[in-house]
């Protein structure tokens, strides 16, 4: 079947099979390869991307799923003047180690400072609950977070 | 040098140890990783493995006719296919075999059974349904405890003249003191316990991208494995295939923990399948792949008795233990150690006899056993030790911090030769524990604990003290299938002093292009920004034996350190040339030769490194360039060790346990990046705090593996884990070119004792002394009726 979606402001279309995961589609046919497949049972969360700007597991939603609507990946992140907030903080604090569960926590973390900019330690740990590392123990990801929480406060002092 | 004292580059960095953010989180954060399954070829296919769903099963017959009929399948292979070419079976790196596509029976759930080679992932999966197997199931062999019962079913068969299930006993210690110890104690107290089976569940699964060039008879081979020149050295071996035409390329590892130390099944079918197709072939596993088929770790059952005298000090220690290795072997562990390090089960303490027994059983479940950041075992080690000490301080009413500060060996003891042969390098553990006890609070956490209790409510508060050995190690006493396990480095300072480092371990997360770019930086001076870190790459990178076992830094960061400082002699005589003076004239501070007593008059390392490649004339012997390279040969393993103490509470009603406070000290040496070794400790903390209350792979009697999805097998959330409370001495060890210990499998060794031991001094009022990991809900619930059970075998 044809879809047509928009992947970080790029439109893309494809004849995919009915029955294709949205990561996989992601990843092995558009080549956006940030976005990772860590198990089959949405339960690590390494393939969270946005869909209509709201983050899911894109490893038990259909490509199909998708059809006319917005995605946006962690390649969709950075911004024309740097990266976001987030992948800064991630770097600023240690918030990764192997880095293969860091796109999914990203994404989940910008939507969270979207909706919430100034959130408790414990709604930061509520928010990546859905999501594992193995690497981190999560210390360094709650204040990562918590970095860019505060670095975005800052830029909407000083403008 | 302190931290203050270490000069900053222009971007910022310290010229040497310190804090700096990681070079290789750049692309991470990006998106822009390159890992397994981000390599894509031209014309690459896709395979997928039929896997037994029986624990024990004669094969009666494969029908791979329908499968190899589906448009999209190019190549179905079998375990007779792979006979033809004598790799059904291959060696495992405890030489034992293992099958690589089952022939004549399957021996665990989920063991591999055939090959698909498909157009695409989707289609290699539709083909594998297609494929007709017959089965004659077998009565299985489950509970380790069973496994050498008069009559039980023979699991390897395939191995001539085998009649049980026994693979070895190994002993160490000296039994006939220490049965005498125990005679004439006044004390003894016998636990026993089980490290049950648990799996290191890297957040990437294994996989691989085979591509043999049938032109030039190159095989390429991108595999997430911890150890590139090892698996080159043994697909040469094995296959037979020539060694110069096989590249291992260790991409970006989505975490490896031990897991992806060992060569798999699938590995050897993707090279099987780009041979036989022509093609590149990938392979990745699914995540129950990974924990149902892939290296576990643990699975020790071990009674722990320890003799003392009625004022608390320790004797002597006996341990027993029996080891499921399930159907194969395949444990990864230097030769002459097959129950790995685990004999320095005597710990930190000072008393002058121990003997431990090991007896290794086959049963029908997924090889593995050394895995999980066990550093070689000695996690059980550790947790029997501390599990021991703990129920000596009930039995002896004694407050567990002061039995442990009774008994903890003092400083002047080091070097300190244990019972059982181990040399301890350095250590000041009283001052560990003592920082562990102020950083905790230990007096008010006691007299609250007090309060709670006489309020009904369950809190508790455990500690662990662990020694790890780490490094492995001496030439001369270790290696894996009769490869030394010395390591290389290189390092190339080009002509404008940019510099290139090639080190033979990789990465699988832990920074090593952030680190020993430092290293190279605090020896020689160049900025740590002006060092490219090659790794993982057997074309591009020295031999050595890859990264586990906390071997990085102990091993390979001494060999970098010992090539900077080859460098750094070497640009010496060339500045020495240069200035028209002996070298013996010139000193070293902060990247630069000077003349002492002149210090105007001198020359950067960026300079030196210009001259090296210029008409400059050199004197008679020495060669132009500013290279150097090593291979290093530790003398001993280097013994990290640390202070931990875990305050838990637990809900009467429900069994639930809250870690809510976690107390950390850990002496590693010399930190290189402290903030990327705290980053190691905090992920090693949440391991342990898995493995002692989530993490288990029980079994059915049937061989049904009961941990086979993240739905079952369950891994701690960022809600189960608290903030953690980190402490730091530094003893360094004497040996090591920078005194660095290695720190990667500290917390995952050191901190399950102390979730446990905090439990069950939570549970104390019930009159429990100890249950098995995991301590679920569940688990702590029967605890409570006096009733804890067995973890590994499904709840009856």
């Amino acid at each position: 079947m044809q879809i047509t979606m928009t992947i970080n402001g790029d439109e893309v279309s494809r004849d995919v099979e009915a029955r294709v995961l949205l990561v996989h589609f992601i990843r092995d046919q558009v080549g956006l390869t940030g976005t990772h497949w860590g198990c089959d049972t949405s339960n690590c969360g390494a393939c969270v991307v946005w869909l209509d700007g709201t983050p899911v597991k894109s490893c038990t939603v259909l490509a199909a799923m998708a059809d006319g609507r917005e995605v946006r990946t962690v390649e969709g992140m950075e911004h024309a003047d740097g990266l976001d907030p987030v992948q800064q903080g991630f770097m600023e604090c240690h918030g990764l180690q192997c880095g293969f569960c860091t796109p999914g926590m990203m994404l989940t973390t910008r939507w969270l400072l979207d909706h919430n900019p100034d959130p408790s330690e414990g709604e930061i740990r509520e928010a990546i609950s859905g999501q594992l590392c193995r690497c981190t123990g999560y210390d360094n990801i709650i204040k990562s977070v918590q970095w860019a929480a505060a670095h975005a406060r800052e830029e909407a002092v000083t403008s | 040098m302190t931290a203050t004292e270490v000069p900053m580059s222009a971007a910022g960095n310290p010229i040497g140890f310190g804090r700096m953010m990681r070079k290789e989180d750049v692309r991470f954060v990006r998106g822009k990783g390159n890992y397994v399954d981000d390599v894509n070829l031209p014309g690459m296919l896709h395979g997928a493995i039929l896997r037994s769903p029986y624990a024990h099963a004669k094969i009666v017959s494969i029908d791979t006719a329908a499968a190899e009929a589906h448009p999209k399948v190019k190549a179905v292979i079998t375990g007779a296919v792979l006979d033809t070419l004598k790799l059904a079976w291959m060696p495992t790196l405890s030489y034992d075999t293992q099958a690589v596509l089952a022939t004549d029976k399957v021996r665990f759930q989920g063991q591999e059974v055939a090959f698909v080679v498909a157009d695409d992932r989707y289609a290699a999966r539709d083909a594998l349904e297609l494929i007709d197997v017959i089965y004659e199931p077998l009565p299985p062999i489950i509970d380790a405890k069973r496994a050498m019962d008069p009559g039980a079913a023979v699991i390897r068969d395939d191995k001539e003249g085998k009649t049980d299930n026994h693979i070895y006993d190994w002993e160490a210690g000296d039994q006939a003191a220490t049965d005498a110890a125990f005679a004439s104690a006044d004390v003894v107290v016998v636990q026993d316990m089980l490290y049950p089976r648990s799996h290191p569940a890297p957040m990437e699964t294994c996989g691989t991208v085979a591509h043999m060039d049938k032109v030039t008879g190159k095989l390429t081979l991108w595999s997430n494995t911890q150890a590139p020149h090892a698996h080159r050295t043994v697909y040469a071996l094995v296959a037979g295939l020539p060694e110069h035409k096989i590249q291992v390329i260790s991409p970006d590892i989505g975490g490896g923990f031990g897991n992806k130390v060992p060569i798999y099944p699938g590995y050897v079918c993707s090279i099987v399948g780009s041979i036989v197709t022509g093609r590149p072939v990938k392979w990745i596993e699914d995540r129950s792949e990974n924990l149902m088929s892939t290296g576990f770790a643990r699975d020790y059952h071990m009674r722990g008795e320890i003799a003392a005298t009625r004022d608390g000090k320790i004797l002597g220690v006996r341990v027993n233990v029996l080891a499921d290795h399930g159907a194969f072997n395949a444990v990864a562990q230097p030769t002459n150690y097959p129950a790995g390090f685990f004999h320095i089960f005597t710990g930190s303490y000072d008393y002058p006899v121990a003997h431990c027994k090991v007896t290794a059983v086959y049963t029908n479940k997924a090889p593995g056993g050394v895995a999980y950041a066990c550093s070689f075992r000695i996690t059980e080690a550790v947790y029997l030790i501390e599990r021991v000490i703990d129920c000596l301080a009930d039995e002896l009413k004694m407050d567990p911090a002061e039995l442990r500060m009774k008994n903890l060996l003092r400083p002047e003891q080091f070097p300190y030769t244990t019972p059982t042969g181990w040399e301890y390098d350095s250590g000041d553990y009283p001052r560990a524990l003592q920082l562990a006890l102020d950083i905790a609070g230990y007096p008010a956490l006691r007299a609250e604990q007090a309060e709670k209790r006489a309020n009904g409510e369950l809190m508790g508060i455990g500690l662990s003290f662990f020694t790890e050995g780490v490094g492995a190690g001496p030439r001369k006493h270790m290696d894996i299938l009769g490869l030394g396990m010395a390591d290389g480095c290189e390092l190339r300072v080009h002509p404008t002093g940019k510099a290139q480092l090639r080190l033979s371990v990789q990465s699988q997360g832990q920074g090593h292009e952030t680190t020993f770019a430092q290293i190279v930086a605090q020896e020689v001076g160049i900025p740590p920004e002006d060092v490219e870190v090659i790794h993982g790459d057997t074309d591009n990178t020295p031999f050595g034996l890859g990264t586990y076992g906390s071997r990085s830094t102990p091993v390979s960061g001494a060999a970098a350190a010992v090539v900077a400082r080859r460098v750094r002699d070497k640009a010496r005589i060339i500045a020495a040339a240069a200035l028209e003076c002996s070298p013996d004239d010139l000193e070293w501070s902060s990247g630069r030769w000077s003349v002492k007593g002149d210090p105007e008059k001198g020359k950067t390392i960026q300079e030196i490194a210009m001259l090296s490649h210029s008409n400059l004339e050199l004197p008679d012997g020495v060669e132009g360039h500013l290279d150097a390279q090593a291979v290093y040969n530790p003398p001993n393993l280097t013994y990290p060790f640390g202070a931990y103490i875990c305050v838990v509470d637990v809900d009467k009603g429900t069994g639930q346990v809250k870690v809510r406070r976690f107390i950390a000290v850990d002496d590693c040496g010399p930190r290189i990046n402290p903030t990327i070794v705290e980053g190691q400790i905090h992920g090693g903390l949440v391991d342990g705090i898995g493995m002692a209350l989530m993490e288990a792979i029980a079994f059915d009697a049937d061989g049904n593996c009961l941990g086979g999805s993240f739905m079952d097998y369950l891994l701690p959330t960022a809600m189960e884990v608290p903030t953690f409370e980190l402490g730091e001495t530094v003893t360094p060890s004497p040996h090591h070119p920078l005194g660095c210990k290695g720190v990667g499998e500290s917390a995952t060794v050191g901190s399950p004792a102390a979730v446990v031991n905090a439990v069950m001094d939570a549970l104390k009022p019930y009159g429990v002394r100890h249950a098995d990991m995991p301590l679920t809900p569940a688990q702590v619930w029967m605890t409570m009726q006096g009733r804890p059970f067995r973890t590994d075998m499904a709840i009856e």
